[in-house]
């Protein structure tokens, strides 16, 4: 056992600072020189300060905005220094209740939509900091941020679509929005 | 089953298979000593630590070794975490992990579970992540490896006294296998916007101020809480966003390749930061299953007979095509209590449809519900999507792959030896249907093999039982529980079999961060890992003495549909006989609730 303890030691220790230190110090170097903004979150700057990150997503409420998946982080929703799901199960009551309340501020906020609600836009996203809504929630909501805003229908659908991503490689994952994005351009339009 | 979830697993498995043979060679080339390039730096790590590397051990003095090496690795973790304060690389002054969580997460991180208890961006600095997790997760995932070669080793040797330098294994296995592959996935997934940098959190300002409502503090920073217990609130806004930052590519990379799965952030590979692609989530997929399928080829190769390990892969690739679809049929369905609240739930190409409640937009109910099949198939447990919130069904079959054992592809290692040793069940069962004396591999299979065999194959079961009990008998196992009524039970078993069959997924309702669950969870993890590795190198050790039998008119070959049929049968037995009805109580019971209503 003796004879044992000081390979253990000394093995430990140098695979230790190998994969412990060079290596993350080592793609750390790589990364920020080579995918400097993805490195460092992605973020957009607007006038030089940064209002958000393209892949976090924010709370939304306003009419006038494209509404993004609900969150349940605490203690503030899309609170991404704490990310969690609700982790309610499929027949927790407090998930049906959630939904009916999400339902009840979708129809309140457009009572002449009366169109079947999107399933992402009445649950919450895995990390509850889901940038991404898919192209059928946004185009659920475009009436009303169109009349919110005064603009014609179509040139609010020109800006979803330009917000659109597909299929990654036409086979992974599913067709989604930017909602930050898409709000960003949405309040460029108005200057 | 949408037909894009049918491409999207044929791609999976189409890749897979593909980079499973040359990858398979190498680490047979790799293990048994051939990779004269890596020589000179080897080199240096067995002159600093006096191992001489031409020196090979006894089964018990290998797995001494490997206890002892694993040891060191809880001291080191805990130490990181009680002591991160006083430590650099904590821009967030992260304050010191109490002491039950601190000795669960250790645990938890040299077995390979990542079992967390706590939330990672509000719990540890980046010095633990590094110094602390990251290297757990290359060591935890080296010891796999090093055990199964030994076993394999065990196998192809006769008339042998030793199964190989535990401390040659490790450094070759950590060095020359997960490095490389690990530097090249966290470029990759950096690439597709990981964040990676030692910044402090980034604040931002968002478009719209955000009413919630805050929890009122008591002077020393406590919730106040009414005389039931509930929180106290009150309204707060604000237009601030925090944005964790942290070395998450570099993580993230060794977590999925080495089997780990435990999140940088709470949300895990959900969070965005840590998997922000559906291409970066099919890459860290492939990394979760890559080196257990390139271990069924090495197998083969290193026993001098490829068909053994590809009869071996095929029953893993079967047994992983039924999970898979039937995870992705069940979440495509979504969930009846929503459709009658007259949510849209059909899938198309506007949107995936589907229970979409925890998970992401751009994975959706197919790209999520594969995911979970492969992290739990595997003994990764890293998830990119709430399992908690999946439907009664699509969350029992999870934890049926956990429950067969860890050996449909399992851990990196582990998923070979679990299945090595089913494979010996297996020819043992027909030996005593046919009246012959047992053999595999031309290795007779006596009863000192099948005692080893039998503590392998039932530790697990009876942690994951006993513990449940326990929980379910206590107040403070019950305390935790977040959902009602079926799923409440259903949350405390997958715990408990997420813990002992390594693998650290979770029904995350469950509040586990309490003293009771992190020493009754980090338990069942450290004998679930070497209550089964130390059988199994005992084994290694008698097989490698034994003398190797020439192949006779009686002899069960071992590489047709035959066995690979035999030895699904057997997993299948042994684990549903274990848990049936454990999982009528918990998932069934609840599909029956909610698709007959109560």
């Amino acid at each position: 056992m003796k004879s044992l303890l000081r390979p253990a030691l000394s093995v430990f220790v140098l695979l230790s600072a190998i994969t412990g230190l060079a290596y993350p110090l080592a793609v750390t170097g790589i990364a920020g020189a080579v995918f400097p903004e993805q490195a460092a979150g992605s973020l957009i700057f607007k006038d030089g300060k940064p209002v958000g990150s393209r892949l976090i997503g924010q709370p939304f409420s306003d009419p006038g905005h494209f509404w993004g998946r609900p969150s349940a982080t605490a203690p503030q929703p899309y609170n991404a220094a704490a990310s969690s799901g609700s982790n309610q199960g499929p027949l927790n009551p407090a998930l049906e209740d959630a939904v009916k309340g999400r339902i009840a501020a979708l129809r309140a906020a457009d009572p002449g939509n009366g169109a079947p609600i999107p399933a992402d836009l009445v649950t919450a996203s895995g990390s509850g900091l889901d940038p991404h809504i898919s192209p059928a929630a946004a185009l659920w909501q475009l009436g009303r941020v169109a009349r919110a805003r005064g603009l014609p229908e179509a040139q609010v659908r020109a800006l979803v679509d330009a917000n659109t991503e597909g299929r990654q490689w036409g086979f992974l994952g599913e067709a989604r929005v930017n909602v930050l994005a898409l709000n960003l351009a949405l309040d460029a339009l108005k200057r | 089953m949408s037909t894009h979830a049918w491409l999207l697993l044929g791609a999976f498995l189409a890749v897979l298979l593909l980079a499973a043979k040359p990858l398979g060679l190498y680490i047979a080339y790799l293990m048994e000593g051939r990779l004269r390039i890596g020589r000179p730096l080897e080199n240096v790590v067995y002159r600093l630590a006096g191992v001489r590397p031409d020196e090979e051990m006894g089964w018990l003095r290998y797995a001494l070794a490997i206890l002892l090496f694993n040891a060191l690795g809880v001291l080191s973790v805990y130490a990181l975490q009680r002591l991160q304060l006083a430590l650099p690389f904590n821009p967030q002054q992260m304050l010191a992990v109490t002491p039950d969580s601190a000795f669960n997460t250790a645990v938890s991180f040299v077995t390979n579970t990542n079992w967390q208890g706590y939330g990672g961006e509000s719990t540890l600095g980046y010095l633990v992540q590094m110094l602390g997790l990251t290297v757990q997760n290359f060591l935890s995932a080296a010891t796999g490896i090093v055990v199964v070669i030994a076993l394999i080793r065990g196998l192809a040797r006769h008339s042998a006294a030793t199964v190989g330098n535990a401390w040659v294994d490790l450094t070759r296995a950590t060095l020359y296998l997960l490095l490389p592959l690990s530097f090249l996935i966290a470029i990759v997934l950096a690439g597709q916007g990981v964040i990676q940098n030692l910044d402090p959190y980034r604040e931002v300002t968002t478009l719209e101020v955000t009413r919630y409502e805050a929890p009122r503090l008591d002077a020393a920073g406590q919730p106040l809480t009414d005389d039931k217990g509930a929180v106290l609130t009150e309204p707060a806004q604000t237009a601030v966003q925090t944005l964790a930052m942290g070395p998450v590519a570099s993580q993230e990379a060794i977590k999925m390749l080495g089997t780990n799965g435990g999140g940088f952030f709470n949300a895990n590979s959900a969070h965005p930061y840590e998997n922000p692609t559906p291409l970066s989530n099919f890459v860290q997929m492939l990394a979760i299953f890559l080196i257990p399928a390139a271990l069924c080829v090495s197998f083969g190769r290193m026993v001098g007979d490829g068909r053994q390990g590809w009869a071996v892969l095929a029953a893993m690739t079967l047994m992983f095509v039924v999970a898979a679809a039937a995870v992705m049929s069940f979440e495509q369905q979504g969930n009846p209590r929503l459709a009658a609240l007259g949510v849209d739930q059909l899938g198309g190409p506007l949107q995936s449809g589907g229970n979409l409640e925890g998970k992401e937009a751009r994975f959706g109910s197919a790209d999520s519900a594969l995911f979970a099949a492969v992290t739990t198939a595997a003994s990764c447990g890293a998830v990119n999507a709430m399992h908690d919130s999946f439907t009664p069904l699509g969350g029992l079959v999870p934890l049926v792959n956990m429950q067969l054992g860890e050996v449909i592809f399992g851990g990196v290692g582990t998923g070979l030896y679990g299945m090595l040793v089913f494979a010996i069940l297996a020819v043992f069962i027909s030996g005593l249907m046919i009246g012959r004396t047992p053999e595999y591999l031309g290795k007779k299979i006596e009863a000192h093999e099948m005692k080893m065999s039998a503590i392998a194959i039932l530790v697990t079961p009876l942690l994951v039982l006993l513990g449940t009990a326990i929980a379910v008998m206590s107040e403070a196992g019950r305390a935790g529980i977040a959902n009602p009524g079926a799923h409440g039970f259903s949350e405390i078993l997958y715990a408990l079999t997420s813990a002992a069959n390594n693998n650290g997924s979770a029904f995350a309702g469950l509040s586990a961060n309490t003293p009771f669950y992190n020493v009754l969870l980090a338990l069942a993890m450290w004998f679930g890992r070497f209550g089964v590795i130390v059988p199994v190198l005992a084994m290694a050790g008698a097989l490698a003495a034994k003398k190797r039998l020439p192949a006779g008119a009686g002899t069960l070959p071992t590489h047709g549909p035959l066995f690979v049929t035999l030895l699904i049968g057997t997993v299948l037995l042994v684990g549903l006989l274990n848990y049936v009805p454990a999982l009528a109580l918990g998932p069934i019971v609840e599909h029956l609730v909610l698709w007959l209503g109560a």
